[in-house]
């Protein structure tokens, strides 16, 4: 056995860090959302959980989707299956995921469209708080001023992990990411002017606040519900015959 | 009123409930859902001296309800916000009969506000009608996201929803408080979106649209939207519990506020019995932004009246005695 070979374990976490709540803008694995994971010859069955069983049913079934799809994408996994409790329409989105029916397919008269469009309108948000926290940290280090910002390019962003989130961010909404690309863009990519520089940023910096605080709220309200640490880890069982 | 350092702050609780959430008013298993969540609410946010027992907390009934507002809350003014959900409970989970019994008992004490919904066409707005005569609304409180029939979910600029607004208008009816905040079950589309309240405060400039919950968790589009309008308030319902437990947050979320729409249009609200008066209030006045956070100005003692009191009671008319008045404003009013 050699340290380098990624466990199975190892893997299929890896692969559910990747689903983000797409509100918050985290991982759901960070956030405490993945309750258990188990493995055996047949496949693996994830449980995954929410703060309240009213959470917004369209951002549970992103979940569970996305869920879906990390899992699929890990070789060797056998079937998945991703299971959501607690939640008031978990019966219709565990059925609905399983036999691949979509959104639309899943709620049917009570779904008018996919969700896209919702995805889309957070990958912007959480776009656009990536953005101000690297504004935020260059202005902070003095080595830019307010007026340059305009100019700044990835290039000129240290290499830190506000860096790879802000590129993370902008590849999700299709934006290019060569090192001589302006970093204060619109999600169409256009500079923002420089008249509008100051509204702008204070407006990222309301952005960046709402979707911090909501995720503490939903930590603190996960740790209520089920008396957990915040942050516990999922219970990980492993029960293959095989390696 | 509350006094504290030589200051006096006439308050007015914007957002109170008495409900009943107790089994026996279940109509199916969201009913529990819905009083689990809010009693999560309560115990992920409150100080640890003043979590309730759950039985406590499903129905405490309208003694305790006096008690804890006016008694030992400071509140010198309450105004009820109408929650039904006749989905969810047989006997509604506000209890319209007992709040209003109780606010007409205390006139100088209470406000209540009723519901519509603008789903219910035409009989809906002969019950309005009824409604506004027998509880002489002032305001209305209403769900956008509530689940009726096939529908999940209506927006502010529908057209039945802007012949009920003309006829709130018709009937002396100024504030209408929207819920925009944490979910109840909004699904194929995103109901707590603000965008909708952006409309209709453009066309009704003689209503006050007071987004309850300050739009989180979207905060940022509520700010957005109340800056432009000078008839959109914020009602901090939900908002306040967090200078307990996350009082970095609170301040984020204050210090954006008056930013973007200003001392005049932020309303005080407990949500009670999601959380008591007595103690938000105590830590409001107390409150001030952290040192390390010098992109919000300190927070004034008059910004902290208007916001406690003098906003809610300017919106409802209350006659606020003299020593509460701020000095500006004194020689006007009553």
């Amino acid at each position: 056995m050699t340290a380098t070979v990624q466990t199975v374990e190892t893997e299929i976490l890896s692969a559910l860090a990747t689903v983000l709540d797409p509100e918050l803008d985290e991982p759901v694995t960070e956030l405490g959302f993945v309750r258990s994971v188990a493995i055996d010859d047949e496949g693996v069955e994830v449980h995954l959980r929410l703060p309240t069983s009213f959470c917004a049913p369209n951002f549970a079934y992103l979940m569970v989707a996305d869920a879906y799809d990390a899992l699929a994408g890990v070789p060797d996994t056998g079937r998945v299956r991703v299971l959501l409790d607690d939640h008031h329409d978990s019966d219709k989105i565990n059925a609905g995921t399983a036999a691949g029916l979509g959104y639309v397919g899943t709620f049917g008269v009570e779904a008018e469209e996919g969700l896209d469009e919702l995805r889309r309108t957070f990958q912007r948000k959480a776009h656009v708080a990536a953005m101000e926290r690297c504004c935020r940290a260059v202005l902070a280090s003095g080595a830019w001023t307010l007026e340059e910002l305009p100019l700044l390019e990835l290039f000129d962003l240290p290499e830190d992990r506000l860096k790879l989130a802000l590129l993370r961010r902008r590849e999700a909404i299709g934006l290019l990411n060569h090192s001589h690309a302006r970093v204060l863009v619109g999600h169409d990519g256009e500079p923002v002017a420089k008249s509008d520089l100051k509204l702008w940023l204070r407006l990222a910096a309301t952005t960046r606040v709402s979707i911090e605080g909501n995720a503490h709220f939903c930590r603190g309200l996960l740790a209520t519900r089920y008396a957990d640490p915040v942050g516990a880890a999922p219970v990980i069982t492993n029960s293959r015959s095989h390696p | 009123m509350y006094e504290k350092d030589g200051e006096s702050y006439y308050i007015v609780d914007g957002h109170v409930h008495i409900w009943d959430g107790r089994a026996s008013n279940h109509k199916n298993v969201h009913g529990k859902e819905f009083i689990d969540c809010f009693y999560d609410y309560h115990r992920n946010l409150s100080p640890e001296d003043v979590i309730w027992d759950y039985d406590t907390y499903t129905y405490y009934g309208a003694e305790r309800f006096m008690k804890d507002l006016f008694a030992e809350g400071y509140v010198d003014h309450a105004i009820f916000q109408a929650t039904l959900l006749s989905d969810f409970y047989h006997n509604g989970f506000g209890q319209t009969e007992e709040a209003f019994g109780l606010a007409r008992q205390h006139p100088e004490r209470l406000t209540y506000n009723h519901a519509y919904d603008p789903r219910n066409g035409e009989a809906g707005l002969e019950q309005l009608r009824r409604d506004a005569e027998r509880f002489n609304l002032k305001g209305v409180k209403l769900y956008t996201a509530e689940w009726h029939g096939d529908s999940r979910g209506y927006k502010l600029d529908e057209p039945w929803s802007r012949r009920y607004l003309e006829e709130c208008l018709e009937l002396g009816i100024t504030n209408v408080h929207v819920h925009k905040g944490p979910t109840i079950k909004p699904l194929d589309r995103d109901a707590f979106d603000v965008a909708d309240i952006d409309k209709v405060a453009t066309d009704y400039l003689d209503l006050n649209f007071i987004v309850e919950h300050v739009g989180l968790p979207r905060l940022e589009d509520f700010c957005w939207i109340a800056t432009q309008e000078s008839n959109v308030y914020g009602g901090l319902a939900v908002a306040m519990p967090f200078i307990h437990a996350r009082p970095r947050y609170f301040a984020q979320i204050i210090g954006e506020l008056l930013y973007w729409i200003g001392e005049d249009r932020i309303l005080f609200g407990s949500d009670y019995a999601l959380w008591t008066p007595k103690w938000l209030v105590e830590k409001f006045v107390d409150f001030q932004i952290p040192e390390d956070m010098p992109e919000y100005p300190a927070i004034t003692p008059e910004q902290k009246k208007k916001i406690l009191g003098l906003n809610a009671a300017s919106l409802y008319g209350l006659d606020v005695p003299r020593q509460f008045r701020l000095p500006a404003a004194s020689g006007a009013g009553v």
